[in-house]
């Protein structure tokens, strides 16, 4: 008998840790896609965004408006819509994030800083805060707090693989596993856009020095502009994504904008594939906390995930090297 | 207390005085509770923002979590109250000290890093705290009354008691304040805001001054807290740990003024009654309406007047106000506390010296010495490893091997404060000034790095400021100064911790013709006082007219050592650095 409840044990044990890949593996690359548009504005372009994490919460609200409040995709049904919607809610994000830079962050970042005693970080964290403040309680008196979803008939459906081991079976949730392949499609078209077009090439130059791609002629302020717009955009993708399978308020953001943070510069910064790499490596932490951890304790075994990160690696977070003395 | 300083520190404890008195009839007057709330809660956001000033105003380390503190302020109070039955007249000091030891906790590790991150990684503090706190099922913690004893359980029917109170909490914080503001330390927190690297290379330990200021501003916070609960008796986590709560700090310091103890206080004084006020007129309406307005604030504050109220309104009023005149102190010049080296064995003596950057070897293997009074040269191309010799040196970087004394005692391994007190000073290839202190400012923090005592640090910043020529300008702040002017100060600075040995860096780069003989006539002038220095230059005219040796490096190592004759006829020399017609027209 014993060895009996041995063996059923493990089949939970191995379900539960199955399971934890595969939703490490879906989550996670949705957080990777996440991490990516914070990628580009921090990582990429070094402006420190505090905001990061509303503009996923808009992105949330965006695709929410767009398959059920306006009825404009509503067209496309509950199983196609909120994908779509969640794709769509990149242009408005982008137009949104491009003129935040325009008028806002363009003032305390790129040539107005370079050089300057701290580049600006100051008072990009306060303007950037400003706006995440603004964002989070306008968001308040205009969404309301009551949590909210968009409802796709998927996030209720699930396939089953196996049973593998005993009963031990992969439950592999719908709504996430389309959600996956979205956001593995989009972080491989951003990824080719920037690694072989004129434009790609643009914004490297003018992140890697912003002085001196003036002088090769290209129009920074406009470089920085497009890129904290994808940013912005790609960020509201992985929300509009994120929101099929989760509920949200306009406090959302908070949570994940320190998801953000450790998965680029876990990646290390400066590059989009490790921006991926580490939004993927945070959703496993993350799930894989599940097992040990109550669910309360999921957020904060982030923040400590976090703190370890920026503190045991300091090689990722100095990626300019030594400052030159 | 810094000399000079007690004349401004009397005038603000006056104002200081005035306003509490004023503030505190001011609460008498007022009847309606929830006025008088507000009333109360000003001076609290006020002081939580003084604490939040002491690291990020004058340190410069940006600090998005310090709701941490005050939240362990509130639920420690709070929470002893229930368990312990500890009144908060104990509990409040009791979260003094809990909050100072937090500080000291979270900040071993979180001073390894800068700026943004350290920023970053300070918000997931509270936000962890806040987490664990509603795991453990803490919600929702509502004070108990207690009817028996109400003084004792600080328990008032008056609420204008707590005003009093929070006024008398206030006080004590801007005191604090004050104090930090006219001593060393609020000048270490200056430096090391402006210039890091170059504190620490005039001997202040930045890591140190960081944890106190970190240490001081924690309690402070937490006190806040503890008092905030006691005020609204009922605390959660979001209400005390939340990011609404750190961004109060933040905001009402930046409004008012970062970097002046005034400038919480007059944020908290405006944004306070505003936010409440709109809170209570539009909060049915428009939840939330306080974060909108704070996140205006701060945008608005940012791009209008990047350093708040306080310094706008200064700048524009008494802009003509004459620089501060140097104290007046016997500037005789110090003792130099030079020698006792004998005269045979060298000042400084390298030996096998070498530093790697991946494959590259910047320094490799260089010996030399240095004898007590000399000048020597280091020359050589471009990337020859000539500023990266001095960053191993002065412990900016690290060697891989090799040693270095200095009259015997070793100085590899130390930390660059600690190289500095060994009696190094050092200038930079690029100059690091604290361009918003005043020009003697900048050389005393080099007086206090050498750990001087306030009257001697002053008058060996005088006594450098004349040696450098610049004591004419002492009261004018560096950032307005001439690349000449700047090196010179830099020098001072260096000259004002009466260092051994002197590490200069390209000391003339930039400078005209005539700029440069001026700097030279005081290196020269040193020079016939004793000093030992080291210097890397390219402009051989002056190097041939200063220096008694040279030391040749090129890529990495020892090309030639040798008088500075000799050198300059050396073959090898001229092949790698000199080239053939700097002979050619030396010979003409």
């Amino acid at each position: 008998m014993g060895g009996n409840g041995r063996s059923v044990d493990l089949e939970i044990l191995i379900e539960n840790v199955l399971n934890a890949v595969t939703a490490g593996i879906t989550i996670g690359s949705i957080y990777g896609l996440m991490c990516i548009g914070l990628g580009l504005i921090f990582g990429i372009m070094r402006i420190v965004n505090f905001a990061q994490g509303e503009l996923l919460m808009l992105g949330m609200f965006a695709s929410l408006y767009l398959v059920t409040g306006g009825h404009i995709l509503s067209f496309l049904g509950p199983y196609w819509g909120p994908f779509i919607g969640a794709i769509c809610a990149a242009p408005l994000l982008f137009a949104g994030g491009a003129l935040l830079h325009k008028f806002l962050i363009s003032r305390v970042s790129g040539l107005r800083t370079a050089g300057s005693l701290d580049e600006g970080h100051f008072g990009q964290l306060i303007v950037t805060l400003g706006i995440s403040l603004i964002l989070q309680n306008g968001g308040q008196i205009v969404f309301g707090s009551t949590p909210v979803a968009v409802r796709t008939p998927l996030s209720a459906e699930a396939f089953l693989i196996g049973p593998i081991y005993g009963a031990a079976t992969v439950f592999l949730n719908k709504a996430k596993l389309v959600a996956f392949f979205v956001a593995i499609l989009v972080a491989t078209v951003l990824y080719l856009t920037l690694e072989y077009t004129r434009l790609g090439k643009a914004l490297r130059a003018a992140a890697d020095n912003p002085t001196a791609a003036t002088y090769m002629g290209i129009d920074v302020d406009r470089a920085y502009r497009i890129a904290f717009g994808l940013g912005s955009g790609i960020t509201a993708i992985a929300g509009g994504l994120m929101a099929t399978y989760i509920s949200f308020g306009p406090f959302v953001g908070f949570d994940y904008v320190i998801i953000m943070y450790s998965g680029v510069v876990l990646g290390g910064m400066g590059s989009i594939l490790g921006a991926f790499w580490g939004g993927l490596t945070v959703g496993f932490v993350q799930q894989f906390s599940a097992l040990i951890l109550p669910p309360q304790l999921q957020n904060a075994a982030i923040f400590v995930v976090f703190l370890m990160i920026v503190l045991l690696r300091p090689q990722g977070l100095f990626g300019r090297s030594a400052e030159r003395a | 207390m810094r000399l000079g300083a007690g004349r401004q520190l009397r005038r603000n404890l006056t104002i200081l005085a005035v306003l509490a008195v004023g503030y505190s009839l001011a609460a008498l007057v007022v009847t309606n509770s929830y006025y008088q709330l507000i009333l109360t809660l000003v001076p609290v956001w006020a002081l939580f923002g003084v604490s939040w000033n002491i690291l990020s105003g004058y340190g410069g380390q940006l600090s998005f979590g310090h709701a941490a503190f005050f939240g362990i302020g509130a639920y420690t109070v709070t929470l002893a109250m229930i368990y312990w039955s500890l009144s908060p007249w104990l509990g409040i000091p009791l979260g003094m000290v809990i909050g100072g030891l937090a500080a000291l906790a979270i900040g071993t590790p979180t001073f390894r890093l800068r700026g943004h991150y350290f920023a970053l990684s300070m918000l997931a503090y509270p936000l962890a705290i806040l987490y664990v706190l509603q795991y453990l099922g803490f919600q929702e913690v509502s004070m108990p009354m207690h009817r028996d004893h109400p003084v004792a359980f600080m328990e008032f029917s008056q609420p204008r008691i707590y005003t009093l109170i929070a006024v008398g909490l206030l006080v004590g914080g801007v005191v604090i304040s004050l104090v930090i503001e006219s001593s060393r330390f609020g000048l270490a927190l200056l430096a090391i805001r402006q210039n890091e690297l170059a504190a620490e290379a005039a001997g202040i330990n930045a890591r140190l001054w960081k944890m106190r200021s970190l240490v001081v501003s924690g309690m402070m916070a937490a006190v806040a807290g503890g008092f905030y609960a006691r005020v609204l008796l009922v605390v959660t986590p979001d209400s005390v740990f939340g990011m609404l709560v750190s961004a109060q700090a933040v905001v009402v310091t930046l409004f008012g003024g970062v970097a002046s103890v005034w400038g919480p206080v007059i944020g908290a004084a405006i944004l306070v009654p505003l936010a409440e006020t709109l809170q209570a007129e539009l909060g049915t309406y428009l939840p939330g309406i306080q974060g909108v307005i704070y996140g205006i604030a701060i945008i608005a504050i940012m791009l209008l007047s990047p350093d708040g109220l306080y310094w706008t309104i200064r700048d524009r009023r008494f802009a003509a106000k004459t620089p501060t005149p140097i104290p007046d102190v016997v500037a005789t010049p110090p003792p130099p506390h030079r020698t006792s080296v004998r005269a045979d064995t060298p000042l400084l003596f390298v030996e096998n010296v070498s530093r790697t950057f991946g494959g590259l070897k910047a320094v490799s293997e260089v010996s030399f010495a240095v004898a007590e009074g000399e000048i020597l040269g280091i020359i050589g191309p471009n990337g020859a490893g000539k500023t990266t010799l001095f960053n191993v040196l002065n412990g900016v970087l690290s060697a891989d091997a090799g040693s270095a004394r200095l009259a015997g005692e070793p100085m590899l391994g130390r930390k660059t404060f600690e190289v500095c007190r060994m009696g190094v000073g050092r200038t930079f290839q690029v100059v690091r000034s604290f361009p918003r202190l005043p020009v003697l400012d900048n050389v005393i923090v080099g007086a206090y790095g050498a750990g001087l005592s306030d009257h001697e640090a002053t008058s060996s910043a005088v006594w450098a400021l004349r040696q450098a020529g610049l004591a004419d300008q002492s009261g004018v702040a560096a950032g307005q100064l001439t690349n000449k002017q700047l090196r010179l100060m830099e020098l001072a600075r260096a000259l004002a911790g009466q260092p051994r040995l002197l590490l200069l860096d390209e000391t003339l780069a930039g400078l005209g013709r005539e700029e440069c003989d001026d700097v030279l006539t005081v290196l020269a002038r040193l020079r016939g006082e004793g000093m030992t220095i080291c210097i890397i230059e390219h402009t051989m005219h002056a190097m041939m007219r200063l220096a008694d040796r040279f030391v040749v490096l090129d890529h990495g190592r020892v090309l030639a050592t040798g008088l500075p004759r000799a050198i300059v006829e050396d073959a090898s020399v001229i092949e790698a650095y000199l080239g053939k017609k700097w002979l050619a027209r030396q010979n003409a």
